[in-house]
């Protein structure tokens, strides 16, 4: 799939704006100005913009305790976003749902997901709405490996086969569910687990942008026309531990050094492009200082923030047709 | 207005609000049944024959069975539910529920607080409950009670043909996720229903009997019971308030409280297992609300804290009846 100019920049932007509102969030956090549980996706970029890429304003996506890269991936404002972690009442939720609860679903973003394995079955009543009501649209289920272990995921493989619905399944295989490696855990292979359902389903280097965007391309293009679900089983990495504060104890000596050295995918894709010549390097540096400020600006904002009112606490519930 | 079981109640009431809104969809196990098999397209309308007829007149595009995945399907309803259907959702026993919980306490309650007030997940999920079908311990509770302490859901109990109608309408077209209890042994009990759509507000109990000397609070199959009892009662010039709340969340503890100022006796009826239970809550309620008006202590009658036994003999034994209910009665007002 031959991307033009304006789209390649777009996919930098958005790989950029996730990794440096990543980077940003893991610095504040450390200072100690956003509270509760935070999980990165600083290392996973190419796999939210290559995947979200392929998808329009018809389009749903559920996600992940790790949510905040598929968030930017599907639109969402940056500056709600960094309100909403940061608690305060500008956030896109009001402050009441937090980085593990992120959501703007007038973008298509059923929200990130403080339940492993909360996404799949929720994304079949997102592709069965698409599917009744005859949008177009398609759903989009991102996962773990961690997820793809629970039971859930195995339903919402059979249900979304038996229903035939435009749904893709991506597995996002960072090696680690918690602490736990996917080497140990996950029993016989992504693709084989496909296969057992009848879903067609491919195996990418989740580093490289191009290759998710063209396996997303093929399974969107299935789930418009009607052949049902997919799965797209990405490896990759994060960078971050599961979640902020962990000391990734676990993890091999000098390993993430080594992941941001040698497969960076965002340094994979400057090259890439570059080299090509499809892209001047002037023109990714200016958009690396152009985001860094937008992040900037965000965090002033969110700190400048008024944290929500008490009388919020008892609003959004019970609401009447 | 014309004479209806409570499973036609139900059944009229998904057929006209499917008539009304092309968003309502019915989904479920065997909700049509026989897909897939060389047999009858509608064999069995769950297992109740309460969905009945209803694939005839919608086709498959609109009441679709599943297969038994009721994490995969009750997720899939609430995820429909946000992006834009109005799903009716058979969980076929409550006592599943277990094995979809956290897509309705985690996910459905939740999206419209969570999420600042920008979702709504107006998904019905239809369950059986109860005892007296010689079910046994899996597929005999209330569990009502579970549901009601979760904020973001609401929950109906209706207790007869008419309540049905009304509250499930009122329930497909609520923004909010609703669990819909439907206790097995009312399905075949006859009453006026009409023939037009109709809805029942949430919130707002129902007063079945007006009396003076006491109030019975009951839900769902124990309200037939305790009007059987206020009735014979009154034959022995004891007269007796019932109160039918209809929905448990929202629950309206206004009328409650206000004929125990008047009657200051209580006796709460309820079928589910005592403890954390709806007669607790009841009771909590009303002594803290209402203690000074209170003459005598309040009475809970309910099943013992164990298993729904499966013998006959046992079951019987288990269910709050009549006779318990006046005994209750009795004792309160000596």
């Amino acid at each position: 799939m031959q991307l033009n100019r304006e789209q390649l920049l777009a996919a930098y932007r958005m790989m950029r704006t996730i990794r440096d509102f990543e980077d940003r969030v893991h610095t504040e956090f450390s200072a100690g100005g956003i509270p509760g549980f935070v999980h990165l996706y600083a290392g996973e970029e190419a796999s939210a913009v290559g995947i979200c890429m392929n998808l329009d304003e018809r389009d749903k996506i559920a996600s992940t305790h790790r949510g905040h890269g598929h968030c930017i991936a599907k639109g969402c404002d940056v500056d709600g976003m960094m309100g909403e972690i940061f608690g305060k009442s500008n956030g896109l939720c009001g402050g009441k749902g937090g980085s593990m609860h992120i959501a703007d679903l007038s973008k298509g973003m059923m929200g990130a997901n403080g339940i492993v394995g909360g996404g799949p079955p929720l994304i079949c009543g997102a592709a069965l709405t698409a599917k009744t009501l005859k949008t177009g649209g398609v759903a989009v289920a991102f996962m773990g490996d961690g997820a793809s272990n629970q039971g859930t995921t195995m339903e919402s493989f059979n249900l979304a086969k038996a229903w035939n619905l435009p749904v893709i399944f991506v597995v996002e295989d960072n090696g680690y569910a918690e602490s736990t490696g996917s080497n140990w855990s996950v029993s016989g292979t992504q693709l084989g687990r496909a296969a057992g359902f009848g879903i067609p389903a491919v195996q990418v280097d989740g580093l490289d942008f191009f290759a998710i965007y063209d396996a997303a391309h093929e399974a969107v293009e299935r789930a418009r026309n009607g052949g049902g679900p997919s799965l797209i089983h990405g490896k990759l990495n994060r960078y971050y531990g599961h979640f902020e504060g962990d000391a990734m104890t676990y993890r091999g000596e000098g390993e993430v050094e080594m992941l941001r050295r040698d497969h960076d995918p965002l340094n994979f894709f400057r090259k890439r492009v570059t080299e090509a010549g499809l892209l001047e390097a002037a023109q990714l540096d200016e958009i690396d200082a152009t985001v860094q400020a937008e992040i900037d600006a965000s965090v002033v904002k969110a700190k400048g923030a008024a944290m929500p009112v008490a009388s919020k606490l008892l609003t959004d519930v019970y609401v009447s047709y | 207005m014309s004479k209806k079981s409570f499973r036609q109640a139900i059944n009229e009431a998904l057929a006209q609000e499917m008539r009304r809104d092309h968003r309502v969809i019915v989904m479920g196990e065997d909700v049509a049944g026989g897909l897939g098999t060389p047999g009858d397209q509608d064999a069995w309308g769950g297992p109740m024959g309460v969905t009945k007829g209803l694939v005839g007149e919608f086709g498959r595009e609109r009441v679709l069975d599943t297969p038994i995945t009721e994490s995969g399907f009750i997720g899939a309803a609430v995820g429909a539910a946000a992006t834009g259907l109005r799903p009716v959702a058979d969980l076929m026993f409550v006592d599943f529920m277990g094995v979809c919980f956290d897509q309705i306490f985690n996910q459905a309650a939740k999206f419209r607080y969570m999420f600042g007030g920008k979702a709504v997940t107006p998904v019905v999920i239809r369950t059986m409950f109860g005892a007296g079908f010689r079910a046994a311990s899996q597929h005999s509770q209330c569990l009502y009670p579970i549901f009601t302490h979760i904020p973001g859901l609401k929950v109906a109990i209706p207790s007869n043909a008419y309540e049905a109608k009304g509250l499930l309408i009122q329930a497909i077209r609520d923004d909010d996720p609703v669990i819909f209890f439907e206790h097995k042994m009312l399905y075949d009990d006859i009453d006026e229903v009409p023939d037009e759509p109709y809805t029942i507000p949430f919130g707002e109990a129902n007063v079945t009997r007006e009396g003076t000397d006491l109030t019975i609070v009951a839900f769902g199959r124990m309200v037939k019971f305790a009007n059987e009892a206020a009735d014979l009662l009154a034959k022995q010039k004891i007269s007796v308030t019932v109160i039918d709340p209809r929905t448990t969340s929202p629950m309206d503890y206004d009328t409650i409280l206000e004929s125990v100022e008047e009657t200051g006796r209580l006796v709460v009826v309820d079928e589910a297992h005592p403890r954390c239970s709806m007669a607790t809550d009841v009771a909590a309620f009303v002594v803290q609300d209402a203690f000074k008006h209170l003459k005598a202590p309040i009475k809970m009658v309910t099943p013992p804290h164990v298993p729904v036994p499966f013998s006959p003999a046992l079951e019987d034994e288990y269910i709050p009846n009549t006779a318990r209910i006046m005994a209750a009665a009795r004792s309160v007002l000596a």
